[in-house]
């Protein structure tokens, strides 16, 4: 029998966890900034590292988000840097697949993205908040031009392949009902005289004039088929409102309140009102690694790749890194510096020796590495847009998939489509990974056609990325416990000799970009103040 | 301790005796490990956790653990390694694996909240009874509850 938790003892992580579970990390995202958790951003626009000693020499390991800031901020700081890289690719985790790029996961299967030119997707990070200061502010700095990223579509679906017949919702319609009901019966509440109590007069008849604008009530407080209702939740058919001899309007029904409540579907309506993930949000033009790349290319001498870190040991004079060739293997090389940022994820670092103190090593290995799954999948065409007027934003279901979400790019120029084909967290996301890239795909197609049944004619081909198959991160974010973040982080943020960290690991924005970015920064001064102090 | 036997030949004797038992019962076709994995389970909800569905450690095996140790339980080896559980001398007391399982280790996330005690008894019997393991105890549910 599974334990039985007492309801009244349950942890923040707990809620947290049950709630990421079950409805994704945006969900989860929405309860930690309610929980005074995610908040915003602490940049502070660029740094001023002045009065580097001349000749000081910084290794830094990893080429994701936050060792390209470091490795961009420290060389113009008059340091001398080097990267080491582990994958045939700088960007990390901040990574985009095109046609023709190539992807070997952990068990040996091999992909080859065959998307058209122009087509790609974001296995990784995929938008950035508007309050994501860091990452704007580097796109700002390195020409990287950004678009709108549409979280919220009306039109695209929920799903609940238990109710409705399994026929997908229109995000509108439980938008607009869901208000419209609960407007009606609190309206009932405060008619009956049941919240007297509450409130003054005055106060229950401003708060009856906003019901009624707020849930589209008619004079009698009840939510029902109307001009307003289909002003609001939109006509039986989007052409309904023609002109000249055109067919009158026809009102749309609302959905029975019983039905919608048993759906859940309205559980799904607070992704978009997340602080993370409110409008307005971006991407970048061209796929997310693009502000990766235009960190990489102004420190692109300096990266080495493929290189695989087998050792990390440091004494007092300065840190040695053991490495290989991560592809042909041979011969250990050497690399030697007065300090050592490490941007290895924890997942990977927990594996590799490292000299530094009892209190980081425990930190190091302190962090699980959540399981995510995405997928992108082309099409011969954008018939989300063609036949069911979704552009951009996101489809939520109960499905396995648990998301589709639709191109922000290209939007109206018909022709062929990439769509993010799964977005996957919780169990279904371990399934998956337990899965070959075939089969995965298989399965997400198999899956979506139960929303879009256009799939099984127009799908072309797709590729996968299941983070726990990732060679460089064995997983997707390190998910720390409110305990072992209580317990390691500060301890993990140190300087520890000449070695610091820094990552999403290191923030506590885990997960987003921003979180490398400012750790990166962070560490960077801190490190910065303890050299100019000790030269 | 237990004297591993090469997998190869603990792998061929599981998948015959699989193969035998489906024909003699009619039973649903026996899956070898390179089969499709099991089907999803059902999603969590706003009020419980997500589950893992089945029940038996080979298919929980299949469902979970394969995805990183890898369907021969070999692990992998990228940037960092996930090890393997084949041949596994760490497995001689089943109170190790069962706490891994539980509370995760460095990177691997812990499974207590996605897994029934019987759950976790399971799939820790099958792994320390196949891929070369030969240990002959069994962990038993009130064991794994003892341990959370």
């Amino acid at each position: 029998m599974r334990s039985v938790q007492n309801p009244l003892s349950i942890t923040r992580r707990d809620l947290l966890r049950k709630i990421g579970v079950s409805a994704g990390a945006a969900m989860m995202y929405q309860a930690m900034s309610t929980l005074g958790f995610a908040r915003e951003s602490d940049y502070r626009g660029p740094i001023d590292l002045g009065g580097a000693p001349k000749g000081t020499s910084i290794l830094i390991l990893g080429a994701g988000m936050a060792g390209l800031v470091a490795a961009y901020e420290l060389r113009r700081a008059g340091y001398t840097v080097k990267v080491l890289e582990y994958n045939h690719r700088a960007g990390g985790r901040s990574w985009t697949l095109r046609g023709g790029d190539e992807y070997t996961e952990l068990g040996g299967h091999k992909q080859k993205c065959e998307f058209d030119p122009g087509l790609y997707v974001n296995p990784g990070p995929w938008r950035i908040p508007y309050h994501h200061h860091g990452m704007l502010d580097y796109a700002r700095r390195l020409k990287v031009p950004l678009e709108p990223f549409n979280q919220l579509n009306f039109n695209a679906y929920l799903h609940s392949s238990k109710d409705f017949g399994g026929k997908p919702q229109r995000y509108r319609h439980i938008y607009a009902d869901y208000h419209g009901h609960i407007a009606e019966l609190l309206s009932k509440a405060v008619n009956k005289g049941q919240l007297d109590a509450e409130l003054t007069t005055e106060d229950k008849e401003r708060l009856l004039q906003s019901l009624r604008t707020f849930g589209v009530l008619d004079k009698d407080y009840r939510y029902v088929k109307s001009f307003a209702t289909s002003e609001s939740r939109g006509y039986d058919s989007d052409g309904d409102r023609g002109a000249g001899l055109m067919p009158a309007p026809q009102f749309s029904t609302p959905i029975a309140r019983d039905a919608l409540l048993k759906s859940g579907l309205a559980n799904y309506m607070v992704t978009p009102f997340d602080y993370d993930l409110t409008p307005s949000m971006f991407q970048p033009v061209g796929g997310m690694d693009r502000i990766a790349m235009a960190l990489y290319n102004d420190v692109a001498p300096l990266v080495e790749l493929d290189a695989k870190v087998t050792a990390i040991d440091q004494d007092e004079r300065g840190v040695s890194v053991t490495y290989v060739d991560a592809r042909r293997g041979g011969e250990a090389k050497h690399a030697r510096a007065d300090w050592c940022l490490c941007t290895i994820p924890l997942s990977i670092l927990s594996e590799i020796p490292v000299k530094v103190s009892e209190p980081m090593l425990a930190a190091i290995q302190s962090a699980p590495y959540e399981a995510s799954v995405k997928f992108g999948l082309q099409f011969k065409r954008r018939f989300w847009e063609d036949d069911e007027r979704i552009y951009g934003g996101i489809s939520f279901t109960d499905l396995p998939i648990q998301m589709i979400g639709y191109p922000m790019a290209g939007m109206n120029a018909g022709g062929k489509g990439v769509l993010l084909g799964g977005y996957v967290w919780g169990t279904n996301a371990y399934e998956f990974n337990a899965m070959t890239p075939e089969q995965r795909i298989r399965k997400a197609v198999e899956l979506g056609a139960q929303i879009h049944p256009q799939y099984t004619a127009e799908f072309e081909n797709g590729v996968v990325v299941s983070w726990h198959r990732s060679p460089f991160t064995q997983g997707c974010f390190a998910n720390w416990s409110d305990a072992a973040r209580e317990k390691h982080y500060v301890n993990l943020c140190q300087i520890d000799g000449r070695i610091a960290l820094a990552g999403e690991h290191a923030s506590r924005l885990p997960a987003w970009q921003e979180g490398a970015v400012l750790s990166s920064l962070d560490t960077i001064s801190r490190m910065h103040k303890k050299i100019v102090a000790t030269a | 301790m237990a004297t591993p036997v090469p997998l190869s030949h603990s792998l061929r004797l599981c998948r015959n005796l699989l193969c035998l038992l489906a024909l003699a019962s009619f039973a649903p076709a026996a899956m070898s490990a390179d089969d499709e994995p099991p089907p999803f389970s059902p999603p969590g909800s706003f009020t419980d956790l997500g589950h893992f569905a089945h029940q038996d450690g080979a298919t929980l095996f299949r469902a979970i653990c394969q995805g990183c140790h890898m369907a021969d339980a070999k692990g992998a080896v990228g940037a960092g390694y996930y090890p393997a559980l084949a041949g596994d001398q760490k497995l001689a007391s089943a109170t190790y694996p069962a706490l891994v399982v539980l509370k995760g280790r460095h990177g691997m996330p812990p499974f207590g909240d996605y897994l029934t005690d019987a759950q976790v008894a399971e799939v820790v019997n099958y792994v320390r009874s196949h891929f070369g393991n030969q240990y002959p105890d069994a962990l038993t549910q009130a064991e794994v509850a003892r341990l959370r």
